[in-house]
């Protein structure tokens, strides 16, 4: 496949996972939890690294599956001392980041880690880092990571639809019922912080916050139906990547930037246009009522 | 170190670093109390697109229009927040997450432009990012330094107002306090401070020091007052080792340091703090069993 080609298809797998994983952080009202995780990620990297020193793909998932963990249950331990919510995420991710950003400026150092690199991502390197498959050749290491991680979350999703969509919309109603809220509470955490380490390398712990709440927030205007919304969000966050790679290659700019200001793009437009939730279809209701 | 130290340059850098940590103490009080902590995070990162654009187009890098531009652009942010909460069924961390994301990424865009149009000279933008307090010329200092001052004056001057204003926003109005200027005021304080910090600090980074000072203090009083007392003490010796620690290396940024610093605080005040300490609470829990325990009378 072209270089082109290559860059396309990983900005898609990045919309796709995000997307799918972000209409349960809408829906679950944890959007701000996104932002933490995105940025404590790179503390877990730093240290698998400092742990194995390599950066090959299985330890940098593990190391943010325990950074992203210990986020969330740190900010669910200061919230149950009487922290309120926002302070405890702010306090958490704020500090394990730093933590994260020292260990690089100091210890780490010039070793292919770099702060700007964890943070903007590098999508325009990865069609050159690739490895060999069997009948399939020479595939980017990073886009296979996002394959495999989007073929995760999808089955997570599609095989507990039942389970997430009550644990999200009623938590009481599906406690009362014996389904484990608290278990699917860290299981969620655990994709998200999965979702956000696989897009990471492409583009940048700030950019997949945009992936991962932009898409899914434009879509919980177009619909009420909880699969609409994951398919919208979706096909939302494929779009906003691809135009952001059109966008970015025509005024010669930063790729992840330009795709996370895509998603904005998107946002706009269905803040205006969404049908019964945009603005110009409340105006017409209302009217209409009168 | 020490040659550092008697440097006069630097000296103004450390001072207004402790100046700004105090300033950012009180007003994260504020934001903390009105539970807007994340507000400061969103109105920081989007604070990026105005510093690059207020470059590209003033074409030079005067602290006072960098700083106008981060305003103008966090002010908007704000506003966005707002009106995408009150219009639509988005909640607001989500409407944060958006405009935090989305001003970040259209300020990464330019960012990159004006790196390209400025040639290789232009890494001092960089540092907005992460903050490079050693950086800072005496004009930026001084500049920093002066609105943290304006920062605490107003706060200090109608501390009652804002004790009202922030406890019973009804009752204020009762009183005839104006509390839409009030709150306006407050924004206006939110975006200032952050903005001044952003160069010491970083945009990623300044919601720490909004956060972290407010909720320590809270764990070793009850009194407004007291509380603000304590975390502009936390916020500026914060700024003030992070920004020692920084600059003792070369290329160590500050921001993360002054993070770190007041987290430190943080754990100590959540163990130990005389009112709400975790230790003072387990005494306490103890010593209800142990009344308890005795069948409950006095004797």
């Amino acid at each position: 496949m072209s270089y082109a080609g290559w860059i396309l298809l990983t900005g898609a797998l990045v919309g796709i996972s995000c997307g799918l994983t972000g209409v349960l952080l809408i829906l679950r009202k944890m959007a701000m939890m996104a932002d933490a995780i995105s940025h404590t990620v790179l503390l877990g990297i730093v240290a698998a690294y400092l742990v194995s020193s390599s950066l090959d793909g299985g330890s940098m998932l593990i190391g943010a599956m325990l950074a992203g963990l210990l986020t969330a249950w740190l900010v669910q331990w200061f919230e149950s001392s009487g922290i309120n919510t926002d302070a405890a995420i702010g306090v958490v991710f704020t500090t394990l980041f730093s933590i994260g950003v020292i260990l690089i400026s100091t210890s780490v150092g010039n070793v292919h880690l770099d702060v700007n690199h964890a943070l903007m991502g590098e999508i325009s390197f990865i069609p050159w880092n690739v490895i060999e498959l069997p009948l399939i050749g020479p595939v980017p290491s990073a886009t296979l990571l996002l394959l495999i991680v989007t073929i995760i979350v999808a089955l997570v999703i599609l095989l507990f639809f039942k389970e997430w969509k009550i644990t999200t919309f009623d938590p009481a109603l599906a406690a009362s019922l014996g389904f484990p809220v608290l278990l699917m509470h860290y299981v969620f955490m655990t994709l998200v912080s999965v979702t956000t380490v696989a897009a990471f390398d492409a583009v940048g712990a700030i950019m997949v916050v945009a992936m991962l709440i932009t898409p899914a927030a434009s879509a919980n205007l177009w619909t009420d139906r909880l699969s609409h919304m994951f398919l919208l969000s979706a096909l939302f966050g494929v779009a906003s990547s691809s135009m952001g790679y059109v966008v970015a290659i025509w005024l010669n700019t930063s790729i992840s930037g330009s795709m996370a200001f895509s998603t904005g793009l998107i946002f706009l437009i269905s803040y205006f246009f969404a049908p019964k939730h945009g603005q110009i279809a409340k105006r017409v209701y209302k009217t209409n009522e009168i | 170190m020490t040659g550092l130290l008697s440097s006069s340059n630097f000296q103004w850098v450390l001072t207004s670093a402790v100046l700004l940590g105090m300033a950012a103490g009180m007003v994260g009080t504020m934001a903390n109390l009105r539970k807007q902590g994340l507000m400061s995070d969103a109105i920081s990162h989007a604070a990026l697109p105005g510093v690059i654009l207020a470059f590209l187009i003033s074409g030079e890098k005067q602290l006072p229009v960098l700083i106008t531009g981060a305003a103008i652009s966090g002010l908007i942010a704000a506003f966005f927040i707002q009106s995408i909460k009150r219009t639509t069924r988005i909640k607001e961390d989500a409407a944060m997450g958006i405009i935090l994301s989305v001003f970040f990424g259209g300020g990464i865009m330019l960012l990159s432009i004006a790196n390209r149009v400025g040639g290789g000279s232009q890494s001092g933008l960089d540092r907005f990012i992460f903050g490079q307090a050693a950086s800072m010329v005496r004009m930026d200092a001084y500049i920093m330094g002066a609105l943290a001052v304006v920062v605490m004056l107003l706060i200090f001057v109608s501390f009652k107002e804002w004790k009202v204003v922030l406890f019973d926003p009804r009752h204020a109005k009762m009183m005839g306090i104006p509390v839409r200027l009030y709150s306006s005021l407050y924004t206006l304080l939110l975006v200032l401070v952050i903005v001044i910090g952003i160069q010491a600090v970083g945009v990623i980074l300044m919601a720490a020091m909004l956060i972290i000072p407010a909720i320590s203090s809270r764990y070793w009083t009850h009194s407004l007052f007291t509380v603000f007392v304590l975390s502009a003490v936390f916020g500026g010796v914060s700024g003030g080792i992070g920004t020692l620690i920084s600059s003792s290396g070369s290329n160590l940024p500050t921001g993360p340091f002054i993070v770190v610093t007041s987290s430190l605080i943080f754990l100590l005040s959540l163990f130990f703090g005389t009112k709400k300490g975790l230790l003072f609470r387990g005494e306490k829990l103890h010593a209800n069993r142990r009344y308890l325990k005795q069948g409950g009378d006095h004797k």
